[in-house]
């Protein structure tokens, strides 16, 4: 991306106590591109990921979104810049339905007195849901509770939520974690699509043959710094392991 | 050869949605929706048991007097169980009901007594004082739920005995039966075109607790915070504020219910509401709403309130010994939650 990259975090500092989590990490994701995060447990992605959606703040360190710094005090201002992230247990009620899930706090009520009442308008936000279900290729009912749904349809009922409401950049924690091969290939190919109608994607996995399959460029991380880069189609798996293990990585164009 | 099955990720988009998968998911559907029949389910038993009775006591059992009866006897018990609906969809429980239903009666009596004289004026403090005390305990269980995070069974086990406790340390445990009585007359025992005027207070609180569970975003964060409190967190809905609203709903229905008491019975029956709260709590939750919280709903409860009322007139029509009533409605309690939790294990495959 040779024009500001959408999210830009710099020299990004977070220790619990003793333990640093976050030494000063780099990291940057461009509008219409899938970026890997990649590194051994221990090495930060979870943390640099909660700081990214808001649900931890770094101690040090500045956040870009657009080239104009932001600070975040919850998930809500994260989701206030069109970030959206899904989560590993993916955060679905699963007694309600698809479209509720996917307007779960964003609620749209019905004008006037009976919307000032409270009164949720359910035929549009059943009609919006399943415009995006189409938009993005999800073949999920809109009125399918969760619960009925098989563990790959959750993922994208998931991802579509997040897809739907992200204006910039969508943040997935091991987005194919306990789907089955199929499956997982449907996400992949839903995420793919979410990358294509132009929005940054960030992907933590512990799977490095998908990371490289499916991102654009791969960022690692170890002992809580930006240890390297490279473009996905020019790095294979031992190149991965051997960065993750010694944080040395032979240098690539991105 | 001529397979149909297209290569997954063709140029169909498709998300892992496999035929197999799709009857999975329908066969699921189908059962859920047997299993969510329930309410149906319920309302046929409850005709059958209409008929069944009809058809042994012709006489007496069909007569709008004993159907007027019956309301009457149920209307107390929906009013709370409209509360405890909502309390048991968070996945929480109100033991205290019937403590508080005693206080904010004794604290109605008390403040129209302090008032004095028999005009709508006194009625309306009392009704606003009791409806009041129950909102005051009801916000007191929700904070201590919520905020404290100690389990509702122990916090509410403990705002009943504190409420009994209060209103038989106020009233020095004698009855109150100093009572208006233009509200015994009118809200007690007043028909409006021979409906007891009792039951038409229950219906409005029934329908309107119907509307605001089934449209409103306060029903939807209801069942969402009982279905995934983590997936109302991650959305940065306010979860803590939202059950410190339902145990206060409830507090404040447990009020009016204190109220109508006081109005039906023209004392404040210190010792008669002891069972209340298990006999709600057991109609709501025959009425299929789940004790896990996320699923369930007003209907059933209205049914699953109505039938061991049914049943109690039943038996005492047929001259049977009332007690069977009891056994009857402790069995089918107990299946009500074998069912909920066949259900729960079904759809975690």
């Amino acid at each position: 991306m040779s024009d500001t990259p959408l999210i830009d975090a710099r020299g990004i500092v977070r220790h619990f106590g003793h333990v640093q989590a976050l030494q000063g990490a780099d990291f940057s994701v461009g509008r219409g591109e899938i970026v890997g995060l990649v590194g051994d447990n221990g090495a930060g992605k979870s943390t640099l990921i909660r700081i990214l959606s808001g649900t931890d703040r770094p101690d040090d360190g500045a956040i870009f979104v657009n080239g104009q710094e932001v600070h975040f005090g919850g998930p809500q201002d994260a989701r206030a810049v069109g970030i959206e992230t899904v989560y590993q247990d993916l955060a679905l009620a699963p007694d309600l339905d698809a479209a509720a899930n996917v307007f779960l706090g964003r609620e749209l009520l019905k004008p006037g007195l009976l919307g000032r009442l409270g009164v949720l308008d359910n035929s549009r936000m059943v009609q919006q849901t399943g415009e995006a279900m189409v938009r993005l290729g999800v073949t999920i009912r809109p009125s399918a509770e969760v619960f009925t749904l098989s563990g790959g349809q959750r993922q994208s009922a998931a991802v579509a939520r997040a897809a739907m409401w992200a204006t910039s950049a969508i943040l997935m924690d091991e987005p194919t974690a306990n789907l089955g091969v199929k499956q997982t290939k449907g996400v992949l190919d839903l995420i793919r699509r979410v990358r294509d109608a132009g929005t940054a994607v960030v992907i933590i996995s512990h799977n490095l043959p998908q990371i490289l399959e499916i991102t654009d460029r791969i960022v690692i991380l170890r002992l809580g710094r930006s240890v390297g880069q490279v473009a996905a189609s020019a790095a294979c798996v031992d190149d991965l392991i051997r960065a993750m293990m010694s944080g040395v990585l032979r240098r690539q164009a991105t | 050869m001529s397979g149909p099955s297209e290569p997954f990720g063709g140029l169909e988009p498709t998300t892992g949605l496999r035929s197999e998968e799709r009857s999975v998911a329908s066969t699921l559907g189908r059962l859920r929706n047997i299993f969510r029949g329930q309410s149906a389910a319920l309302f046929v038993v409850l005709v059958v048991l209409a008929v069944f009775f009809s058809a042994l006591r012709p006489d007496a059992f069909p007569k709008i007097a004993n159907v007027m009866n019956m309301a009457t006897n149920a209307s107390i018990l929906i009013v709370l169980a409209v509360g405890s609906t909502f309390v048991i969809l968070t996945g929480g429980i109100d033991l205290s009901i019937n403590g508080v239903l005693v206080f904010s009666g004794v604290i109605a009596a008390m403040s129209m007594a302090a008032v004095g004289g028999d005009n709508p004026g006194v009625l309306l403090v009392g009704l606003v004082c009791g409806v009041g005390a129950g909102m005051v305990w009801g916000g007191m269980n929700g904070f201590l739920v919520a905020k404290a995070r100690i389990p509702a069974l122990i916090v509410t086990l403990g705002t009943m005995g504190m409420s009994l406790g209060l209103a038989l340390l106020f009233t020095r445990g004698v009855d109150i039966s100093d009572v208006p009585d233009s509200l015994v007359l009118t809200v007690g025992s007043g028909r409006m075109g021979g409906i007891p005027i009792l039951v038409i207070i229950t219906a409005v609180v029934f329908i309107i607790g119907t509307l605001v569970l089934r449209f409103t975003r306060f029903g939807r964060y209801t069942y969402a915070v009982g279905s995934s409190p983590e997936a109302c967190r991650r959305v940065s809905i306010d979860v803590t504020a939202h059950l410190i609203k339902v145990y206060m709903l409830a507090g404040m229905l447990s009020g009016l219910a204190g109220y109508l008491s006081l109005a039906r019975f023209a004392t404040t029956t210190l010792s008669g509401h002891l069972t209340d709260n298990l006999q709600v709590i057991a109609g709501v939750v025959i009425g299929g709403t789940s004790l896990f919280g996320g699923s369930g709903g007003m209907m059933g409860t209205l049914i699953g309130v109505i039938i061991p009322v049914m049943l109690l007139d039943g038996f005492v029509v047929l001259g049977l010994p009332p007690f069977w009533q009891q056994i009857a409605v402790g069995a089918v309690l107990i299946g009500a939650v074998y069912f909920d939790q066949l259900r729960r294990e079904l759809r975690s495959r």
